[in-house]
């Protein structure tokens, strides 16, 4: 396959290209639902084809052809050379890419248990035991589902890179429904969007699935008769671990997008309330907060070998003691913005699209309490966990999340449950008044499979390592 | 399927469509072939996608594909089905790869006893959204249109894309029936910036020629001068104006999680046929044979697009359903399956609301105090069956006075149960002129803008 993009290539340059890379990719995926005790659907994809980047001058250009011979991938190297010199009918200032060696390699995710090695009656069975148990505990919907994407993929660009890839990412989600009139409260495990992690079927074993359908089924019932949060302007909140990789998700890992912070989304996904001139002095959190951009975590949903432009996964400091240290950037981004090297963190969900800036596992380093020790220390304050809804400007600064349970804390115990929990914030006083993390035994690196930005809209995988945290003085409650 | 009925069905559609539909054929028989008593639905989509993106004042990603899509669902015996795709070459080893597949997955499976089986043969609606110019427009093309915005804004930073999608689109399946449809959408969208504030200009149309990149680029420009050095409103309840990006955008939460058969059968809906839930002047129609709307008039399960009444006169009137959501409900399919769509139900695609007498300034002349909105942003449901959601408005934002605008206002966060900003005695007025918005191909709204009596802004922008 390395072939075919290098022809994509070679006909790229022979039309012009000052430099050009292009990206084979096979990709087959299985999703499998069921609901309320039946399989509900079973649908599998397999796409192939060839993604062509060139640049002329400052003007990028992209065409993708579904199709992996070697005409189709020459006629997208020359139709990307078109598009790019259309492009400089609005040309940029001079771009350059920020220097990165020639490299060739093989990389691979780890993966023990071949997710296509399982056979789909297991499978079946699996997600349709689960919502049965759901239902014998009190939901009226249950559903639960897996998902596999296995992906392979050939980079080969005009600078000598030549790299392949085989990544193998699995996942399940269960949720439980209970509806009351006017109401429906949900509860899902082991987080609203499940579990995923670029891993085989082991993942999905080791989540332990049936241990915990019953009990969140019991939950989403005993959330209807649960009072509703109290509005205070301000409280101490316990978040937990899953509901913190949403918060690092929204309020870090968008923020530090470097091509947001120069204004590329500025008209879809948007800005960021950061400037490059804050870098390396901005506190953007208390002293406990240590945010990295790891690639290199095994196992997380964000790792790979190679970004989509050939960059070798590397970890990059974002915030450091509290201090805005570092972006999530890619070659072009990082020498606009006089970084002196690319962050590694482009890529693309698809030949058919062009790669950008996404979010590699970016996530929280651990601190040193427990989440026990959190409540404990609290005499008056509020816990919620597991995401529920998500809002947040265009600039990643107002953020307004809500959680599906939470649970009054008085006098350094757990009270009553209370339903409908949110919390609105400011991020950098919102991260400024983390005053406990929990630590490496609650460290979890949590996936997030559906991210989306750019246009077209790219669908991200990225991963969070995160743990509990207590916030103080924080609005909660809000209603409309 | 005799050789003349063939000629028949394919009489309306071009020949790329006609060689789609023998794609359709021949993997049904392939199908057929392997499973004689097999079910069996496949759709063919060919075309091009191609957007050409702006930011800083340059074109910084400028994008084409080829589309070769091709969906294969087969159910066997008691309804055992699964799906499969492929996207890539079309030869008979990858298509006889993935159909040994599905089958073999279709057929591990437990029955299911709410297979609704295969759409039976019928005419769609005789639409043909489609401009011949606009489907072989060239980067060239799309890129002059971003000139003109930029030249518009008459030295603002600005940002935003110009798009052409092309679509050929055929159906075929084991019971006969058969169809072909087409559409091409082109949209110009983009912002102007001032250090202070943004100003949004839109515009979506089945003709790129229709999209006048200098006319569009204005309109931002002036919202951004407009919206320039604004000051922070106290939050609380207001009435607003809201126009027409807001207006779709309300739409897409009360069609996902309220009119949506799947969603009243799992009692997560609102939606009660028969029953006064919106303010009387509100007229929600879904209709894809609407002239100044776009897009395809059958679904993925092959059913013509139903064109109806959702709400009439303030009255809850029809909710839209799938195969197998319509099978539930004992009625039958509108039209409205999606591809990847089981868990999701059945979606509106080409939404109208109808539009009132008066301007959009007349709106405004009518309001006591009020704020006037041009965009909502990242809005998200807390609640399905209230449908409350938060968000935060973008793009321009106004307080009203005595009928006058007089200054503009930092952005705002709301938390607003939208049937509630739309119930009976809440709508004060609806605009003449509307706008088509495009979210997908899934989502077309032809919508005017609101004056409505209430709306609760939770908190500004800096909290």
């Amino acid at each position: 396959m390395d072939d075919i993009a290098k022809q994509a290539v070679e006909a790229a340059l022979a039309a012009g290209a000052t430099y050009a890379d292009a990206r084979v990719m096979e990709i087959r995926t299985e999703a499998m639902s069921a609901r309320n005790g039946i399989t509900e659907a079973l649908d599998r994809e397999e796409r192939a084809g060839v993604g062509v980047r060139v640049l002329i001058g400052s003007s990028w250009g992209f065409y993708a052809v579904p199709d992996i011979g070697s005409k189709a991938a020459r006629r997208a190297g020359e139709q990307a050379a078109a598009v790019a010199r259309a492009s400089t009918r609005v040309a940029g200032k001079d771009l350059r890419l920020a220097p990165e060696k020639p490299v060739t390699g093989h990389w691979e995710s780890d993966c023990r248990e071949d997710p296509w090695s399982v056979g789909l009656a297991e499978k079946g069975d699996l997600l349709e035991g689960l919502t049965r148990t759901m239902l014998d505990h009190g939901a009226d919907l249950a559903e639960a589902s897996h998902h596999v994407w296995d992906t392979r993929k050939w980079l080969v660009s005009s600078e000598g890179t030549s790299v392949d890839q085989h990544i193998v990412e699995t996942g399940a989600l269960i949720q439980a429904t209970a509806v009351a009139e006017g109401e429906t409260q949900r509860r899902s495990f082991p987080g609203v969007r499940g579990q995923y992690g670029t891993r085989g079927w082991e993942l999905i074993r080791e989540l332990d699935l049936p241990g915990n359908a019953a009990r969140i089924a019991e939950e989403a019932r005993a959330l209807l008769a649960a009072d509703q949060c109290p509005s205070l302007d301000a409280t101490d909140l316990i978040l937990g671990s899953e509901q913190m990789g949403l918060q690092i998700h929204e309020s870090v890992g968008h923020a530090t997008e470097l091509d947001r912070i120069l204004g590329w989304e500025a008209a879809f996904a948007g800005t960021s309330w950061l400037e490059l001139g804050m870098l390396g002095s901005l506190r953007f959190g208390s002293e406990l907060m240590n945010v990295t951009a790891d690639a290199t975590l095994p196992g997380a949903l964000g790792s790979f070998g190679y970004d989509d432009e050939g960059t070798p996964a590397h970890p990059v400091d974002i915030v450091k003691d509290g201090i805005w240290v570092g972006t999530l950037s890619g070659r072009d981004s990082a020498a606009l913005a006089g970084i002196e090297r690319s962050g590694g963190a482009v890529r693309a969900d698809g030949f058919d699209r062009m790669p950008m800036v996404r979010m590699t596992n970016i996530g929280l380093l651990p601190g040193d309490d427990s989440l026990e020790a959190m409540i404990a220390a609290t005499d008056d304050g509020i816990a919620m966990d597991t995401n529920r809804s998500w809002s947040i400007d265009d600039k990643r600064l107002n953020f307004q999340f809500g959680c599906e349970i939470g649970w009054e804390i008085k006098n350094g115990k757990r009270g009553r449950l209370l339903k409908n929990p949110t919390y609105t914030a400011i991020s950098p006083q919102f991260w400024g008044s983390m005053d406990m993390l929990g630590n490496r035994d609650e460290w979890t690196f949590w996936g997030t499979p559906n991210c989306g930005k750019g246009q077209p809209q790219q669908i991200g995988h990225t991963g969070h390592p995160s743990v509990p945290a207590r916030f103080r003085g924080v609005r909660v409650g809000v209603r409309g | 399927m005799t050789t003349t009925e063939r000629r028949r069905s394919m009489a309306t559609a071009d020949r790329d469509a006609a060689r789609g539909l023998d794609l359709a054929d021949h993997v049904v028989d392939l199908v057929r072939a392997r499973a004689p008593d097999a079910e069996v639905e496949v759709s063919v989509r060919r075309g091009s996608e191609a957007l050409t993106r702006f930011a800083t004042g340059f074109i910084h990603q400028n994008v084409a594909s080829e589309i070769n899509h091709v969906l294969i669902r087969v159910a066997v015996d008691d309804g055992r089905n699964a799906s499969t795709s492929v996207d890539g070459p079309a030869d008979d080893e990858s298509l006889g790869r993935a159909i040994d597949g599905v089958l073999e997955a279709a057929r591990v499976r437990p029955p299911d006893p709410d297979w609704p089986g295969l759409a039976p043969r019928g005419d769609a609606p005789a639409v043909d959204h489609w401009d011949e110019a606009t489907a072989a427009a060239t980067p060239d093309e799309r890129a002059s249109r971003v000139r003109e915005f930029v030249d518009a804004a008459d030295g603002l930073e600005t940002a935003g894309f110009c798009s052409t999608t092309v679509v050929r689109l055929a159906f075929a399946n084991s019971a006969g029936q058969r169809l072909t449809g087409r559409g091409t959408a082109a949209i110009l969208d983009g912002i102007a910036r001032t250090p202070t504030a943004d100003g949004s200009g839109r515009q979506g149309s089945l003709r790129l020629a229709d999209l006048d990149g200098r006319v569009i680029g204005d309109r931002a420009a002036r919202k951004a001068r407009d919206a320039s050095e604004p000051t922070d409103l106290e939050p609380g309840r207001y009435e607003v104006v809201l126009e027409p990006d807001c207006v779709a955008n309300i739409l897409s939460f009360l069609l996902v999680a309220g009119f949506n058969g799947k969603a009243v059968e799992e009692g997560r809906s609102f939606a009660r046929v028969g029953e006064v839930q919106f303010d009387r002047s509100i007229v929600l129609r879904e209709d894809v044979t609407d002239p100044a709307t776009i897009g395809i008039p059958f679904d993925i399960e092959g059913t013509p697009k139903q064109p109806l009444d959702l709400v009439r006169d303030g009255i809850t009137s029809a909710l839209l359903h799938t195969r197998r959501t319509a099978k539930a409900a004992r009625t039958f399919s509108t039209g409205h399956a999606v591809e990847g769509g089981s868990s999701w139900g059945a979606l509106g695609a080409n939404l109208v609301v109808e539009p009132g007498r008066k301007s959009t300034d007349e709106l405004v002349a009518g309001v006591e105090r009020g704020v006037l909105v041009t965009d909502f942003w990242y809005t998200r449901i807390l609640d399905p069956k209230t449908q409350v959601v938060t968000g935060l408005t973008r793009n321009g934002v106004w307080l009203i006075e005595d009928g006058r605008i007089v200054r503009p206002v930092t952005n705002l966060r709301f938390t607003q149960s939208f049937l509630d900003a739309l119930g009976p005695g809440a709508v004060r007025g609806i605009s003449a002129d509307q706008a088509l918005l495009l979210g997908g191909w899934d989502s077309i709204y032809l919508v005017p803008s609101l004056h409505l009596a209430s709306w609760h802004f939770t908190g500004g922008a800096r909290g």
